[in-house]
């Protein structure tokens, strides 16, 4: 720790009245980054955490809206969340649930470097963490063209595709199959990796049966049949969607939260002092990865 | 090094007495001092942030596991518990919710309150007015089939 | 390494000492000096002009509305035209005006100079919520060019879901707004929390900071609330969601739990602000210490807390279940108590006070008269069994008119009057505003107390026609709107008058003992040169008339007693 990195926080008298403009900049001459209309970098630090919290705060109560509707609709039907979450993919579920755990060990390791005035640290933390943001986003894409493919869309223009029903058979199937206790996460793993493509392996096996204008056989259409379909099960897709999205656009403010810091820390502006922003935009990414901790469970490990 | 002797100005912040212990350095329970670290930044120790991170995946790769065993009723409570602990680690370690101040704290302890009140008041009146619509839905059906 | 310097602002030093050459009006010029502005008190200021803006939109619209409710049948509005002047009277009084009205522009103004500090914490953000609000007043503008709005402010589903109007533009003017208004209330909490000066605890801060900081509460608990719901509507429109559409299997009732969580809180985000200004009113102008200070600070708390617990009772016919209106009704009737103790407290402070009838005080005294009618008769349409007979009439409007005109327009104006000489360093005639402020009273009367009979007797809201019968109570209110609409212009124009012929304003022209009194009129840009002494904000006594200066100014007798 160098000395010239720290800065001294006592206001000198005078600086108050030695601004030039609106006089709002900072106003403290040799204390950079010290707003006019506070009188130290603690009492600014304080307010600034005070303010995320409560900017969190509002966050949480943005959030509860969608939740409460998840919970009503869950309580009042559950079968259609037991059927939704069919089409809804595991494993790149629980690869992006890494992926923002990861992203916030990286987040709180910026947060310790910028306490600590380590500049080189905190670049690359803040550049893995927007990294990971980005992953996350193509993995949610890929979902997301996925669902939009197989016709999975909100409720009032719902209307799965064949292929889509015959992949939730193929779950049906298998669940009873294997008896619910004994099936593993990966029992299905091969109809879920990439659902458009499903039912690949069974189309082998049926190579030279005629297929009817569905592009699936008699013994496929019959599986598809047997799916019972409830009423207004695009409800599901609704909650999902909105739920994810809001919380994909989130991320994306996040990324460019996180790249404002990445460029100020470049600059070098962030010190032992004055780390405020880094510790702010860390508390709002570990929020944003917060509500994916629930949002994991809730929509995609429904039993 | 006089980075830590902070200049104190006596502001209220909520009442909390600060009385001076901007001239000391601050003891953070056994965590170690930084030099040239003001009092009010409190650095978490590499290894509490890599064991709450192992935590995490721990528990995530538990909860995707027990997705796959049928435990009934429970099984809504089982997830959501393992989500709430997730949550708590994060909030604690990651959000440094430890060694914030008690009003941050109660801030967000005070919008969940909020939040059970609003998912909890609303989901109890829609399951209890609910029947209503149920039987009104079935008389319209037996009116279409006359 | 800098050296350790003693900073002057620690040691005190007399306030006003120091001659004062700049305030914060001719501090910096030109335009832009006002466009990209930090300082709270010029966009409080801008928030001012801007809500009186929307006003008198909103105002005018009224009268319309009145005129054409002066003979039965269609007079010049068609049925249709009517919904959308009455859908958009409400949503621009509402979100314009009522909301950021004693918040934004006073509150602005007023809250860091009680607190004896330079800034609100956050001036960007400050800024940036007014900039906010212009983009939520622009949309909701569109809104009226692009297919006007016909839902009522309330975007009942699932009306609000099939009809052509433009909804969506509607909407998203009022989640910015939203936004706008969370802004406002986040800087507020933050700068209450964190940046009081030296001596000032909780219970040595004005009343009007308690009602500006449990306002904020609700502003930041529950705003958010309605954003999200207002995002559910646009998908609903724009991609069919179906959350709200009973024909997908959503359900419209979850959509007025969900709207109502936020709007019934938001009523105290449009009272509770008054009920502060009125406090530091009552005491002023009886010349009185407040009575039962603590009480009035833990009453607007439990109000802010209270209010999220009875938005149920605006659902009683909705097809909720009889339990949950059960339940609401009754923690309805509890919000009662908080009003009651500040109504009562005012009421003791004014009790043997030297009462002066100054123009503030005059509307504090109708505040308190309408406030009362405006309240009980909230006791009614909480009573389950009543709320059936009145519901959906205008007993409803004339309510909540009495409690949201006559209680924060008349506590709006209240406070404009009060707080203006600081912020223009200029005074008013007093007599013709004393005039003005009176007209207001009987003008409002008039409109509003026909619509509690002729709601009693069934006339339902939001028709374009009546029955022959209702006839007299309409053409009473018709009049009453007109008187009420000239005085309420002609109140303003007194204010405006002032700015070229007032005399100059005293820093203290009133006697209050309260820290913006300190500074002088109207205030530097930095409001104190040095951090001021912080006393009991209600010691009266602690300042006294002086002719030379024709304001009042510190007592030099005055002992601070252990009382309070």
């Amino acid at each position: 720790m160098s000395t010239a990195d720290v800065v001294s926080p006592v206001t000198a008298p005078g600086e108050h009245h030695a601004h030039s403009g609106d006089g709002h900049d900072h106003g403290h001459g040799h204390q950079p980054h010290l707003a006019h209309h506070f009188e130290s970098y603690e009492q600014q630090f304080d307010a600034g955490k005070l303010g995320i919290w409560l900017f969190l705060v509002t966050e949480v109560l943005f959030f509860s809206g969608l939740f409460c509707a998840y919970v009503v609709y869950r309580v009042l039907y559950p079968e259609l969340f037991a059927f939704g979450h069919l089409f809804l993919n595991k494993e790149l579920g629980a690869i992006n649930t890494v992926v923002l755990l990861v992203s916030s060990l990286t987040m709180a390791l910026a947060v310790r470097a910028a306490q600590l005035g380590q500049r080189q640290v905190l670049i690359s933390m803040l550049v893995v963490t927007i990294a990971c943001a980005f992953v996350f986003m193509g993995i949610k894409y890929v979902e997301y063209t996925t669902k939009f493919r197989e016709g999975l869309f909100p409720a009032r223009y719902f209307a799965p595709t064949p292929e889509a029903l015959l992949h939730a058979a193929h779950m049906i199937h298998d669940a009873q199959s294997h008896g619910s206790a004994g099936h593993s996460a990966g029992a299905h793993d091969d109809h879920a990796a990439d659902t458009s493509h499903g039912h690949d392996a069974k189309a082998g096996d049926h190579a030279h049966e005629e297929v009817n204008k569905n592009g699936l056989t008699a013994a496929e259409q019959a599986m598809v049949d047997s799916v019972k379909v409830p009423p207004n099960a695009g409800l599901f897709f609704s909650i999902y969607y909105c739920l994810t999205g809001l919380h994909g656009i989130h991320i994306i403010a996040g990324i460019a939260a996180i790249s404002w810091i990445l460029v100020r820390s470049i600059k070098g502006h962030f010190t032992p002092l004055y780390f405020g922003p880094v510790e702010y935009v860390g508390l709002y990414w570990h929020l944003v990865d917060l509500i994916w901790i629930y949002l994991f469970p809730l929509l995609y490990l429904i039993h | 090094m006089t980075a830590a002797t902070m200049d104190h100005t006596g502001h209220g912040h909520d009442g909390h007495s600060h009385g001076g212990h901007g001239h000391d350095s601050h003891v953070h329970d056994g965590h170690g001092h930084y030099p040239g670290v003001p009092s009010y930044s409190h650095i978490m120790p590499l290894w509490i942030l890599f064991a709450v991170f192992a935590s995490l995946i721990a528990l995530t790769a538990l909860t995707v596991a027990l997705s796959g065993v049928a435990l009934g009723t429970a099984e809504i409570f089982v997830s959501m518990g393992i989500a709430t602990i997730k949550a708590l680690l994060v909030a604690v370690y990651f959000m440094h919710m430890r060694h914030d101040k008690p009003l941050n704290v109660l801030i967000c302890t005070f919008s969940l309150v909020f939040v059970a009140l609003f998912i909890g008041l609303l989901v109890f009146d829609s399951m209890e007015y609910y029947p209503n619509i149920a039987a009104r839905t079935y008389v319209e059906m037996l009116d279409k089939a006359k | 390494m800098a050296t350790i310097v003693e900073n002057p602002s620690l040691t005190g030093g007399s306030p006003g000492a120091e001659p004062v050459v700049d305030n914060y009006l001719t501090f910096t010029r030109g335009w832009k000096s006002w466009a990209f502005t930090l300082d709270h008190k010029r966009i409080g200021v801008m928030y001012l002009f801007a809500t009186l803006g929307a006003f008198f939109v909103g105002g005018v619209m009224a009268l319309l509305l009145r005129s054409e409710l002066f003979f039965p049948g269609q007079q010049f509005l068609s049925p249709d035209m009517y919904n959308h002047m009455f859908t958009l009277h409400g949503a621009v009084m509402t979100f314009l005006f009522i909301i950021p009205g004693i918040p934004a522009a006073q509150g602005n103004f007023v809250l860091p100079i009680m607190l004896g500090a330079k800034d609100v914490a956050f001036p960007r953000m400050n800024l940036g919520s007014f900039y906010l609000w212009i983009f939520g007043a622009i949309y909701l503008v569109a809104a009226i060019i692009f297919g006007g709005l016909d839902t009522g402010w309330t975007f009942y589903t699932p009306y609000s879901t099939t009809t052509n109007t433009s909804v969506i533009l509607a909407t998203t003017g009022v989640f910015i707004l939203g936004f706008s208004s969370i802004f406002t209330g986040l800087n507020f909490i933050v700068t209450i929390h964190t940046m009081r000066p030296p001596g000032m605890t909780w219970f040595r801060m004005p009343l009007f900071l308690w009602a500006t900081y449990a306002t904020a509460i609700i502003q930041v608990l529950a705003t958010p609330v309605l954003g999200i719901t207002l995002l559910l509507l646009i998908a609903e429109r724009a991609v069919g969601i179906g959350i709200f559409q009973p024909e997908l299997g959503g359900d419209p009732v979850l959509f007025q739990h969900f709207f109502w969580f936020y709007s019934h809180p938001a009523v105290y985000i449009m009272i509770l602000p008054a009920m502060g200004v009125i406090s530091e009113l009552i005491s002023t102008f009886s010349r009185k210490h407040i009575f039962g200070y603590r009480f009035i600070a833990y009453s607007s708390i439990a109000i802010a807390l209270l209010g999220f617990l009875v938005w149920g009772h605006h659902m009683f016919t909705s097809g909720q279940s009889a339990v949950s209106a059960t339940m609401f009704s009754f923690l309805t009737f509890s919000v009662s108590i908080p009003s009651a103790i500040k109504v009562f407290n005012w009421l003791a402070t004014m009790y043997k006070g030297s009462i002066s009838f100054a123009t503030p005080m005059v509307y504090a005294l109708s505040f308190i008269f309408l406030f009362s009618i405006g309240g009980l008769t909230g006791l009614f349409l909480g009573a389950l069994s009543v709320d059936i007979h009145l519901h959906d009439t205008y007993f409803v409007v004339a309510h909540f008119h009495y409690v949201m005109m006559g209680g924060t327009l008349i506590a709006f104006l209240g406070g404009l009057t009060y707080w203006w000489p600081k912020m223009t360093g200029r005074m008013y005639d007093e007599f013709s505003s004393q005039m003005a402020a009176i007209g207001v009273f009987i003008g409002f009367n008039l409109t509003f107390f026909p619509q509690f009979v002729m709601g009693a007797r069934g006339m339902p809201r939001r028709y374009a026609d009546y029955l022959p019968e209702y006839e007299f109570y309409h053409q009473l209110s018709t009049i009453g709107a007109f008187v009420l609409g000239v005085a309420l212009v002609a109140a303003v124009g007194i204010l405006v008058k002032s700015l070229w012929t007032g005399p100059k304003a005293p820093a203290n022209p009133w006697g209050s003992a309260t820290l913006e009194w300190q500074c002088s009129s109207p205030p530097p840009h930095d409001n104190f040169a040095t951090t001021p002494e912080v006393g009991d904000p209600y010691a009266v006594e602690s300042v006294k008339w002086s002719d030379s200066e024709h304001g009042y100014v510190k007592n030099p007798s005055y002992v601070p007693s252990k009382d309070h």
